[in-house]
């Protein structure tokens, strides 16, 4: 009964938030709309990044190594051949990548599709290595993808990068995939294979000796979160129209880190809230970086000094508000039934 | 045919040789205690057993199926479920889930079909809580089934580890120290479930027990273990008065009383 209800009360808002977004993509001003397409991609990859860290208990630092397989395998498919001539002046692109232009939605899912074989690479060697071990081994994964980008002229243009890439992703495109991204690993970790991926963290031995297939699921984890990491590498790669190896260094998937740190490892709606605030923060403290005058004193502007207050949040975090934002709890549409059940039995008295 | 056959089994670490040349078997059907003093190596045994570590020589036979290579994972899906000496419970998932995360392993449907809650696998996972369910009224935490496991007292934390084995479907059911911190009412109760699971379940159980009440209480055979050699097998009555036990377990001279 429960269930049937709050499955229609979802529907319900999905279908008010495409409206929104509807609206948005044809009312709002294109710095707005630029925030909203980065807060969605935000969301995608931490929730994507909370299932191999949060729900499975495997702490990984190869995001930006499986958003760069998916932002240049889709950018390399969807550009048009005079495009990548043009992008292409020093080293030509070799064939048959130089020849074919497809569709974005099928450049993006093999994009996504290529991040997910890397992640079944490095979830499959990761089995031996545990805790800050993993996060090292992970690190230096995205690190040689970082490197070998830099070194496969042939392929990805080296360090100069794609540039003028089409602007294919909007509100529709980045909301829409947030949105499956979000139901997609929400029902994943709800299910029998959640709760063996929690089962893994809570108790790697005695997950084992319950029967749980530890390679298959650890595995599994990688493959669905880097799927994710990959699609939104591509969405991103579309929207900021240039790409190079060294945009996908530590510092982003740092940013990832703190998004899953502050909304509460372990909790997808906590997730979904500080992917936006993140996104939106990101460019209000943008003031910070602009020349100020305080008490008569000009202060020239640094750039740079978001991620110093960046950094200060996340060290607050750690030290007071280790459970991040919702600790591991999540928004469901019962507790809000429940509030308000409370309340009709309360007049009723 | 025994069910569970250790053949001169032995395990090295570094230079301790916690398990030496031991074999032990398992009838069907079978109440049989595993005891010996601190680190004799019978926590050993059943790491052997399950798959945690490889033997160094010697093998281990189940149902006539050499498993001697098999992952814990595996030797579960095969019919021999645990319990830890130190409660090892899913502490952030509740009750329900951690009795359902060990029928998991029998689940067919793909990841796919899992996420978008198709007929096949919604009707498996239905089964699923309901076995779950009802081993959870077996053992009596059928009221604490939405409970986080962590917060469950202790008693009921080893019931639940028990529920949770007994989700795998076992044929042989290894138990260590399954009465370690409990008092004696808890650990008379205890015996009596223990009992009662073996026949409702038809079960073989193994168990590690430092409570010489329980073990010359329940168990049919007891093996004794001491610096990793087995050094006396038979009956309760036979163990207590065997001169070699009563030298290296109980010590000088006094004899146990049950």
């Amino acid at each position: 009964m429960y269930r049937k209800k709050s499955f229609w009360f979802t529907v319900f808002f999905v279908v008010i938030f495409f409206l929104f977004i509807q609206y948005a993509q044809t009312h709002f001003d294109a710095y707005i709309i630029r925030i909203m397409n980065v807060a969605a991609i935000y969301v995608i990859l931490g929730v994507s990044l909370n299932l191999i860290n949060g729900f499975t208990g495997q702490f990984s630092l190869g995001h930006a190594g499986f958003m760069a397989i998916g932002a240049y395998a889709s950018a390399l498919l969807y550009m048009s051949p005079e495009l990548k001539v043009m992008n292409f002046f020093i080293k030509p692109l070799i064939w048959p990548l130089n020849q074919i232009q497809i569709p974005f939605f099928p450049a993006l899912l093999i994009g996504g599709l290529l991040a997910a074989c890397a992640g079944f690479l490095v979830g499959a060697p990761c089995m031996r290595v545990k805790g800050d071990y993993l996060a090292i081994v992970t690190y230096g994964f995205s690190e040689i993808i970082r490197v070998l980008f830099n070194n496969l002229q042939s392929i990805t243009n080296g360090p100069l990068g794609l540039k003028g890439l089409p602007t294919y992703t909007n509100l529709w495109w980045s909301w829409g995939w947030a949105i499956f991204t979000i139901f997609f690993i929400k029902r994943l970790i709800d299910s029998s294979y959640g709760r063996a991926l929690k089962a893994i963290r809570d108790n790697e031995e005695a997950a084992e000796a319950m029967g749980v297939n530890l390679f298959r699921h650890k595995t599994l984890a990688f493959v669905v979160g880097a799927f994710f990491a990959g699609i939104a590498g591509g969405l991103l790669g579309s929207l900021v129209m240039t790409i190079d190896p060294n945009a996908f260094n530590i510092m982003l998937t740092f940013q990832i880190v703190l998004i899953v740190l502050l909304g509460g490892l372990g909790s997808i709606t906590g997730t979904v809230i500080s992917g936006v605030l993140i996104a939106f923060l990101m460019e209000w403290l943008r003031i910070v970086e602009t020349p100020m005058k305080i008490f008569g004193f000009t202060i020239p502007g640094i750039s740079g000094m978001r991620m110093l207050i960046f950094s200060v949040i996340l060290m607050i975090a750690v030290l007071f508000f280790r459970h991040g934002i919702l600790g591991d709890r999540e928004f469901s549409w019962e507790s809000i039934f429940s509030i308000f059940k409370k309340r009709d039995s309360m007049e009723g008295e | 045919m025994a069910l569970l056959k250790l053949d001169k089994v032995t395990k090295h670490f570094g230079g301790l040789i916690a398990v030496n040349n031991v074999s032990l078997e398992l009838e069907q059907g079978e109440l049989s205690g595993l005891i010996g003093p601190n680190g004799a190596g019978k926590t050993t045994i059943f790491n052997l057993i399950t798959g945690v570590y490889p033997t160094d020589s010697g093998s281990i036979f189940f149902m006539n199926q050499d498993i001697t290579r098999k992952k814990p994972h595996e030797t579960a899906a095969l019919g021999i479920a645990r319990t830890f000496q130190n409660i090892k419970l899913f502490g952030k998932l509740t009750v329900l889930d951690n009795v359902r995360v060990a029928c998991h392993y029998r689940l067919k449907s793909s990841v796919f079909s899992a996420v978008f809650d198709l007929p096949k696998y919604a009707e498996e996972e239905k089964r699923m809580t309901d076995e779950s369910l009802r081993l959870l009224e077996a053992v009596g935490l059928y009221k604490l089934r939405n409970e986080k496991a962590s917060s469950l007292p202790y008693g009921h934390q080893r019931k639940l580890e028990i529920a949770r084995a007994l989700a795998t479907r076992p044929k042989v059911l290894l138990l260590d120290e399954p009465a370690a911190g409990m008092n004696p009412e808890e650990t008379l109760e205890l015996m009596k479930f223990i009992k009662k699971i073996r026949d409702e379940f038809s079960l073989t159980i193994l168990l590690i027990e430092h409570d010489m009440k329980v073990v010359m209480g329940i168990c049919e055979k007891i093996t004794v273990l001491d610096h990793g050699c087995v050094i006396a097998r038979g009956s309760p009555s036979e163990i207590q008065k065997d001169p070699e036990v009563i030298k290296a377990y109980l010590g000088s001279g006094t004899y146990a009383r049950s």
